[in-house]
């Protein structure tokens, strides 16, 4: 009896993190479709979103992959200086506040950008980034790093001794080797690629906008915000549920499991050599596509920096707490699930991945309107979105450490009595500080750049910093926005560093 | 004593039985790899779940004891230290789930890592030792634990033979009045500290036997694994 009792306490962790889970997933749908008016249809302008939603990401897959194909062989045979830095910027847009991008990719390819300076001056007809191509535009600059690294793996996971055994039968690498390789990787960072831009919201609300380039999930926000008609916003929240399930499960299976950049500073020596010229023209279109918006966030941001209005500052404050309580919370629910491991893991861990922040915020608005402000509730709420949302990186990130910790110190830490909180807090947390770090540090970086379920939520009073850059972006205040968005990615960066240098010092293995 | 009472292990097609008892005094299981000796002593530990039997100590039923609530302390093949915890937070573990120490149970831990020679390492973390300091360690926290049965699943296995030899005699020295098994695939180990030998061959756990007596006479089931034509 007793120790059905302990099993039961032992248990509870791994029970409230996937109650809250399934909760946020298929509760916030559930309430959503109890709203959501199927009678009535699914209007023209719906499908209208549908197919953007669809069109536009399976544009942004083609392009990115298309574009990473090239980059990424030449960082897997070319070996230069500066080889590792730019397999970290490759890391680095996962963890940048989209609006930070798009401040960025309208400062080189917007209307008095860098781009149509320089088309002026040579006479030639200005480009908009608003629209299809806009929002195109900014997928492949999230997701050409994320290709490049999955398709880099693949050409790191060729066993040398092929590059050898080719070599001396002296067959093509690219038929032999390269072909196959592709043909296994490039699937499935496609479908990795499709699926973010199936749930991205802040790049379409925006680049696109208007009946041509709104997605499904912009059309639950405007159907909110705009028209308060909670059925239609019920009905699109449903759609996507779909879309992203669809994809979701699919693409779990082809992600790479660990985030950033480890083992793929390996160059395999081989023996064809390839166009340096065509190598070197790739890696430096890359890098120019990648970082000179961020270098325009640099020097725009810079003079405006300390010249901003106090909101600005306060929803510095309100980012920074629903930062770092998403990452604490996430971090928490991650470790009780690993702690758990199995199904759970392996389920409850990837279901945020097909829920859209969107439906869940719709849900949860649909939820507490009844009762409460949602304003009032603006940023816990973000606060448990976020933490859902960047739930299965960090379930990815901790629970093979976990794993581990169990396996090598189970038998020991259970006969030696250490047992539920004794256990976490001598064993399991400092044998896996290092994930523990990384996946705070990513949620906390997530979550200090959301621009999504907060849009639903909150008014002046509940600002976040990125919420505040786009109402600075949308009244022509580039200057104040300009530097709100430096100081949001220093703060993101600095979080995330904090937290990962947190997991690593000292770290004993 | 340490009692076997129809002991039944299936782990799977494999089996095992035991029904035996066992003195004070350091025994040694031997018998050929595969054989389940370290299952066997997963089973005294708790790790191991019986299809029949019984384990009870001084006439104490603990088959359905958990793994820390049995009068057992167990070294295993490796990983008997935490590596991010320094020696004396390894060792102190022996006396409780907890990290803070309260002043007699400091003393009691220095003078366990003073009796197994590692004198001014207490400090230090499991990687900043040699594999036989990292043992003597484990072996403290044995000492403090002070629990009366002791489980040894090959913990030296990895050690030098002279290494090897001078851990068993520290063992003998050291965990003199407990109740001792060690797992062994080297029979000079059990001529060189135990009292008393089970021969587990056959999926069967045999009786004790004094260890002069058993490596004079020799059962079949011995000499084909020690490889002596019977």
């Amino acid at each position: 009896m007793a120790r059905g009792l302990v099993a039961v306490i032992n248990r509870l962790p791994a029970w409230l993190a996937m109650a809250l889970v399934l909760g946020l997933t298929f509760g916030t749908l559930a309430a959503v479709a109890a709203r959501a008016e199927l009678g009535r249809g699914v209007s023209s302008a719906d499908w209208a979103a549908v197919r953007f939603t669809i069109t536009q990401a399976i544009a942004s897959a083609l392009i990115s992959v298309a574009l990473a194909v090239p980059a990424a062989r030449a960082l897997a045979r070319r070996s230069f200086r500066g080889r590792r830095a730019l397999i970290t910027l490759m890391g680095a847009p996962f963890l940048l506040p989209v609006i930070v991008a798009v401040l960025g990719l309208l400062a080189v390819f917007g209307r008095g950008g860098v781009l149509n300076g320089a088309l002026a001056a040579l006479g030639f007809p200005q480009i908009s980034i608003y629209g299809f191509w806009g929002v195109v535009l900014a997928h492949v600059f999230f997701n050409l790093p994320l290709a490049v690294r999955l398709i880099l793996q693949g050409w790191q996971a060729i066993p040398a001794e092929r590059f050898r055994l080719t070599a001396s039968l002296n067959g093509s690498v690219f038929r032999l080797l390269e072909v196959p390789m592709l043909a296994r990787v490039v699937p499935g960072a496609l479908l990795v690629v499709f699926l973010i831009c199936l749930t991205s919201f802040a790049v379409a609300l925006t680049l696109g906008g208007g009946p041509r380039a709104t997605t499904v999930e912009l059309a639950i926000y405007q159907a909110i915000q705009f028209d308060f008609d909670l059925g239609r916003a019920a009905l699109l929240a449903c759609i996507q549920f779909a879309l992203g399930l669809s994809a979701a499960f699919v693409a779990w299976q082809v992600t790479p499991s660990q985030g950033m950049g480890r083992g793929l500073d390996r160059i395999v020596q081989r023996w064809d050599k390839g166009s340096v010229g065509f190598d070197a023209l790739a890696l430096t279109f890359a890098t120019v596509f990648l970082a000179l918006p961020l270098l325009m966030v640099l020097l725009r941001g810079a003079p405006g920096l300390f010249d901003m209005p106090n909101a600005v500052w306060a929803a510095a404050g309100r980012s920074v707490i629903v930062a770092v309580a998403s990452a604490v919370l996430c971090v928490a629910l991650a470790l009780a699930l690993a702690m758990r491991g199995g199904v759970a893991v392996s389920v409850v861990g990837v279901l945020p991945l097909a829920a859209s922040g969107l439906v869940m915020g719709t849900g949860l608005f649909v939820l507490v309107y009844p009762f409460v402000s949602p304003r009032s509730v603006a940023l816990p709420v973000t606060v448990l979105v976020n933490a859902a949302l960047a739930l299965p990186f960090a379930v990815r990130a901790i629970a093979p450490a976990v794993a581990d910790a169990k396996r090598d110190y189970g038998r020991l830490s259970a006969s030696l009595g250490l047992r539920g909180w004794d256990l976490l807090r001598i064993v399991v947390i400092p044998r896996a500080r290092r994930p523990l770090g990384f996946a705070a540090g990513l949620a906390a970086a997530l979550s200090m750049g959301d621009l999504g379920v907060i849009t639903l939520f909150a008014g002046d009073a509940q600002e976040t910093l990125p919420l505040t850059m786009y109402r600075l972006m949308g009244s022509y205040q580039m200057e104040a926005a300009a530097g709100a968005g430096l100081l949001l990615l220093a703060l993101s960066l600095a979080l995330f560093w904090l937290c990962d240098q947190g997991g690593r010092r000292d770290a004993d293995t | 004593m340490l009692t076997l009472d129809g002991l039944r292990i299936f782990l799977g097609a494999f089996q095992l039985r035991a029904d035996l008892r066992v003195e004070p005094g350091i025994t040694a299981i031997i018998g050929p790899s595969g054989g389940g000796k370290s299952t066997l002593l997963s089973a005294l530990a708790g790790f191991q779940t019986l299809a029949a039997g019984r384990i009870s100590w001084e006439g104490q039923d603990i088959t359905a004891a958990a793994p820390h609530a049995r009068p057992i302390s167990m070294l295993f093949q490796d990983n008997n230290l935490f590596p991010h915890l320094s020696i004396s937070q390894n060792v102190g573990l022996g006396l409780g789930p907890n990290l803070r120490l309260a002043g007699s149970d400091k003393d009691k831990v220095a003078e366990a890592i003073r009796a197994v020679g590692l004198d001014g390492m207490a400090d230090r973390n499991p990687g900043a030792l040699s594999g036989g300091q990292q043992s003597r360690a484990a072996l403290a926290r044995v000492l403090v634990a002070h629990r009366p049965i002791v489980l040894l699943d090959e913990p030296f296995a990895a050690l030098g033979p002279g290494l090897k030899a001078e851990m068993l005699d520290l063992t003998r020295e050291k965990l003199s009045g407990r109740t001792v098994l060690m797992v062994t695939h080297d029979p000079s180990d059990a001529r060189q500290v135990a009292d008393q030998v089970i021969l587990l061959a056959d999926n069967v756990a045999a009786t004790p036997v004094d260890t002069k007596e058993m490596f004079a006479n020799p059962p079949d089931a011995l000499r084909a694994y020690l490889g002596q034509a019977g």
